[in-house]
């Protein structure tokens, strides 16, 4: 039986059923990555073992009758690998953590563990999340499935990966400013990123501590919702995180979208920087909608035009003081200066840090710490704190009008290897139509929307106001029945 | 305070440890002297991905001290980061508050060290609400220059409380600081324990000067490693003397010279300059995303005011406007803690005069504390005890001095009544016409002293004292002299 075409519910039924146990689920998935990862590139590390003894412990747990309520468990799960979690390294792809193994688990890997899931292994990504192709991990190259040639996208490019490869039934990535849509986009898998707070961000290694938010990756959106109700909710050890009672996600997703208001983001879909199946598809969405009884109304957000600038100091500021811990004293990489220099401990903390990390991570560090700096903090991170202002009043307005917002996650499919990553402007273009649910802290989701001439995925995004995860579901689901798109994985690992 | 010809102008910064068990953010203990780096966790090591979470307890002391010290309590507090590298500050940034601390404007009253029954007030800038770093120790006379880092206390709640420049003298410096810990002590806020570090103090100090008809100040100077009370009176006495020097010297104003920071060096009696960081620190302070603003609610207010209990400036004019003591002895009395006050007002509501007490709290009470290494809680006497013995001297039925023999007896056997204790001591009263005759016979013994109080010199009264003393421990001296004196001049 092909287990990786299965929704992630439907394997975990099985197990429950004893139709299959979470070994035999587990070894299928592994043999998966081991025969086909080297052409992929989607783990940095992979503990077989580990992840054996994970699924033999849970095959006699379910036997004594543990995790009824659990609709995952048994079920293999790939982790990117900024989630802390004990026993394995957690390198953030960084050559400053390569050997960083935690003493502790983040939370929403600690509630995966309690609901019965099995890591599988660690996905690649940007280093410390800061990319959008992938291309800056230190570690590893990961390609995307449907052409090697093409990044999966990133920062959570190996989640997707691994997932359009059929390497995992489902994988957990994070989304600072796109890193879970845009490689689900780019890979042609459904990618949530979940309002701000929705999910612990402790034991996420901090990227933008204001920005970051754990988000699942999945074929099938009863799968989005499983998992997003297994980490979601309040976690006292994440002051951020919201006390706020979890809906049951899978429960609301036949909802009818009859009379359903859907926002059609003119300034994101009239962008003459988006590509014209892109355009096209979210037309045919548009028109699926329509089909179900949805009604479409126009909406502007005036105010999104600056959320690149806006956000490319917001989150470079907060990173350039998130990473300052790595000074190469306490855990981490570290290098000594030259003998004899001044100061030896100044040294020692420039050079580890110039090895450790790699130039896009610089980069954000020294556009942070300007943005920060005495006499320039007002025209800068004051300045990008009040239009985020601006660009969150824009949805709020919008959502006074409408359910769910329709446009683009990005302006085209996935482009080639190297094409972008000598241009920084370039790359932080890529990030116009995701950057501005982080800056309002509301959720969004990228759902498939099939394939261009060349057979690149394409893909929408869907935005609903803060909470309103169920919402997104409840569109991509009736989407999914409605066949707007069907479940696919890269065709060259579909057999 | 001689004439100087300078005024020293005075701002003093305390970091006071609170007295929480855990720390600032995480449920590390605050518990001083363990092992190093044993009390640390994912979020005090500031390890990748640790999160803090604020200790409310934390938030709630500082709001008690900023409603003592009358400061503006913010409607809205936020924390925000203070960026630097060292090696014992693991996240590379203390969590601090920049612009919107928990306590705004407020002044701390103290006795005047000069005259203790007027006044001064020190305004304050702030009190906000920080962590601690950790401990470096730097091993610099090995060959290979080893250091060591503790990170116990990093994490540990700090109130930062920053005063105007009001303080003109070393000595009304001190009496503030002195003030200040009496005040937290009170509270409970923080055990002010400088030798643990639980309270830290820089002074700033620079002198204003008349030249002119115009006042000249000269360049500031933070002066840091102030580790007791004695030192910072030293260490300010040193300095300005110092900047005196050096004006007469340079002739140096505050525009010519940038804040300099200097370390006491408490051996010799100096203070030395401190190394320089090269470049003015830029801390690029800017909120943390990981904690979210503070609304104080009227009901955190009230509950911390209720929470304050009485405090030292308003127990001083208790003791002073209902008891009737001297500006000094309120003072002495409330600066040996709660605990000394609410025993001095229970042996005085049991029936003793407020003065008598006074005076026995002071020497005999707080001698013994201090010999045998007591608390107030321990001292055995309770106060009604120590009241009886008091009446009974009060009313003449015992000396002072022999009253000092019940009270040494009684400490040691505190199950006893003051009659038992008494007659355990063979003290009884003796009735008029036994002394009477005691006084006779001592007259008839002593002709020559008679003599002399019939010439008008009533000095050898005191041996007559004596000797009655000697004949009959429990004759009462006042007595003694009394009777003598009367049948001196009755012609015996």
């Amino acid at each position: 039986m092909k287990l990786e075409v299965l929704p992630a519910v439907t394997l975990a039924s099985m197990i429950a059923a004893r139709e299959l146990t979470s070994r035999e689920a587990t070894e299928y998935f592994l043999s998966r990555i081991r025969r086909l990862d080297t052409n992929v590139g989607a783990f940095i590390s992979v503990d077989e073992e580990a992840a054996l003894r994970r699924a033999d412990e849970v095959d006699a747990r379910l036997v004594a009758g543990e995790f009824s309520n659990s609709p995952l468990a048994g079920v293999p799960i790939a982790i990117k690998d900024i989630l802390c979690m004990t026993g394995s390294a957690t390198t953030c792809a960084s050559r400053m953590l390569e050997d960083f193994r935690p003493p502790y688990t983040a939370t929403a890997v600690q509630k995966l563990l309690d609901a019965g899931m099995v890591p599988l292994g660690k996905t690649n990504l940007d280093e410390f999340a800061m990319g959008g192709s992938t291309e800056s991990s230190a570690l590893r190259r990961t390609c995307n499935p449907w052409d090697p040639e093409r990044t999966p996208g990133g920062s959570s490019g190996g989640a997707a990966a691994a997932l359009s490869a059929g390497l995992t039934p489902l994988a957990i990535g994070t989304d600072t400013g796109g890193s879970v849509r845009q490689p689900a986009a780019f890979c042609g898998t459904l990618g949530l990123k979940p309002t701000y707070g929705r999910v612990s961000r402790y034991g996420l290694i901090a990227f933008a501590s204001s920005l970051d938010q754990v988000g699942p990756l999945a074929h099938h959106v009863q799968d989005l919702a499983a998992c997003l109700n297994l980490i979601a909710g309040h976690d006292r050890l994440d002051s951020t995180s919201l006390d706020v009672p979890v809906p049951d996600y899978a429960s609301e997703l036949a909802q009818p979208l009859a009379g359903l208001r859907v926002g059609l983001i003119r300034e994101q879909i009239d962008n003459d920087s988006i590509d014209a199946a892109i355009r096209d598809a979210t037309l045919r969405c548009q028109q699926t909608l329509s089909g179900l009884g949805a009604e479409l109304i126009d909406v502007h957000l005036p105010h999104t035009q600056y959320s690149v600038p806006t956000y490319y100091l917001i989150a470079p500021s907060e990173a350039s003081g998130n990473l300052e811990r790595y000074d190469g004293v306490h855990y981490g990489k570290r290098s000594y200066g030259d003998a004899g220099s001044p100061s030896p401990l100044e040294a020692m903390i420039a050079r580890s840090r110039s090895e450790g990390f790699g130039p896009e991570v610089k980069r954000r560090i020294m556009l942070g710490t300007f943005a920060l700096s005495a006499g320039y903090y007002d025209a800068y991170y004051k300045k990008a704190l009040q239009v985020r202002r601006l660009i969150a009043n824009d949805y709020q307005q919008a959502f006074t009008q409408v359910d769910v917002l329709l446009g683009p996650v990005t302006p085209t499919p996935a482009f080639k290897l190297g094409e972008k990553s000598g241009d920084p402007v370039q790359m932080y273009l890529e990030d116009l139509f995701t950057v501005g649910a982080n800056l309002a802290g509301i959720p969004g989701l990228s759902v498939p929307a099939g394939c261009n001439a060349q057979g690149l995925p394409l893909a929408v995004q869907f935005q609903a106001p803060a909470l309103a995860e169920a919402k997104l579901l409840n569109v991509a689901h009736q989407l999914q029945q409605a066949e707007f798109f069907k479940p696919a994985l890269a065709p060259s690992f579909a057999h | 305070m001689s004439e100087k010809p300078y005024k020293i102008v005075i701002g003093l910064e305390v970091h006071v440890q609170l007295a929480t068990t855990t720390k600032l953010f995480c449920g590390c203990s605050t518990e001083f002297g363990a092992p190093p780096n044993t009390q640390v966790c994912p979020v005090c090591l500031g390890l990748p991905g640790a999160l803090p979470v604020m200790n409310s307890r934390a938030v709630e002391l500082a709001i008690r001290t900023g409603l003592a010290l009358d400061c503006k309590i913010a409607d809205v507090t936020k924390w925000d980061r203070k960026n630097y590298f060292y090696p014992d500050l693991p996240k590379g940034y203390q969590i601090s508050q920049f612009d919107q601390p928990i306590c705004g404007e407020g002044h701390l009253d103290f006795p005047n060290p000069d005259s203790p029954s007027e006044k001064l007030r020190v305004r304050l800038i702030r009190a906000h609400l920080e962590e601690d770093a950790g401990k470096s120790m730097h091993d610099e006379a090995a060959a290979k220059a080893d250091s060591r880092i503790d990170l116990n206390r990093t994490g540990t709640p700090l109130l930062e409380i920053v005063s105007y420049p009001d303080i003109n003298s070393p000595a009304a410096a001190k009496a503030y600081l002195t003030e200040l810990r009496l005040l937290l002590t009170y509270m409970g806020v923080s055990d002010c324990n400088m030798q643990e570090g639980s309270l830290r103090a820089d002074a700033n100090v620079n002198l204003h000067l008349e030249q002119n008809g115009q006042t000249i100040a000269t360049p500031i100077v933070e002066v840091k490693n102030l580790n007791s009370f004695r030192a910072v009176e030293r260490a300010l006495v040193y300095e300005s003397q110092r900047q005196y020097d050096q004006w007469l010297k340079t002739q140096q104003t505050i525009n010519d010279a940038p804040k300099q920071t200097r370390g006491w060096d408490d051996a010799a009696g100096v203070t030395v300059p401190q190394r320089e960081k090269e470049d003015s620190a830029d801390y690029r302070y800017f909120p943390d995303p990981d904690l979210i603003p503070l609304h104080v609610t009227t009901d955190q207010l009230d509950q911390q005011r209720q929470q304050m209990g009485e405090l030292p400036a308003a127990l001083r004019e208790q003791l002073e406007n209902v008891h009737g003591l001297k500006p000094y002895d309120a003072d002495v009395i409330v600066s040996q803690g709660r605990g000394v006050v609410e025993f001095f007002q229970a042996v005085v509501a049991a029936g003793a005069s407020a003065k008598r007490v006074s005076s026995w709290i002071q020497q005999d009470v707080l001698r013994t504390l201090n010999e045998r290494g007591w608390t107030m809680a321990e001292f055995p006497l309770n106060p009604q005890q120590l009241s009886g013995l008091l009446q009974s001297i009060d009313a003449s039925q015992i000396d002072n001095s022999r009253g000092r023999d019940v009270f040494q007896y009684w400490i040691d056997h505190p199950t006893m009544d003051l009659d038992q204790v008494k007659s355990a001591l063979g003290i009884e009263s003796i009735d008029q016409s036994a002394m009477e005759a005691l006084c006779q016979e001592l007259l008839a013994e002593h002709p020559k002293i008679v003599a002399q109080v019939l010439e008008g010199n009533q000095k050898g009264l005191g041996s007559l004292i004596g000797a009655a003393k000697a004949k009959n421990p429990n004759a009462d001296h006042k007595l003694v002299r009394e009777l003598c004196l009367q049948l001196i001049q009755k012609g015996l």
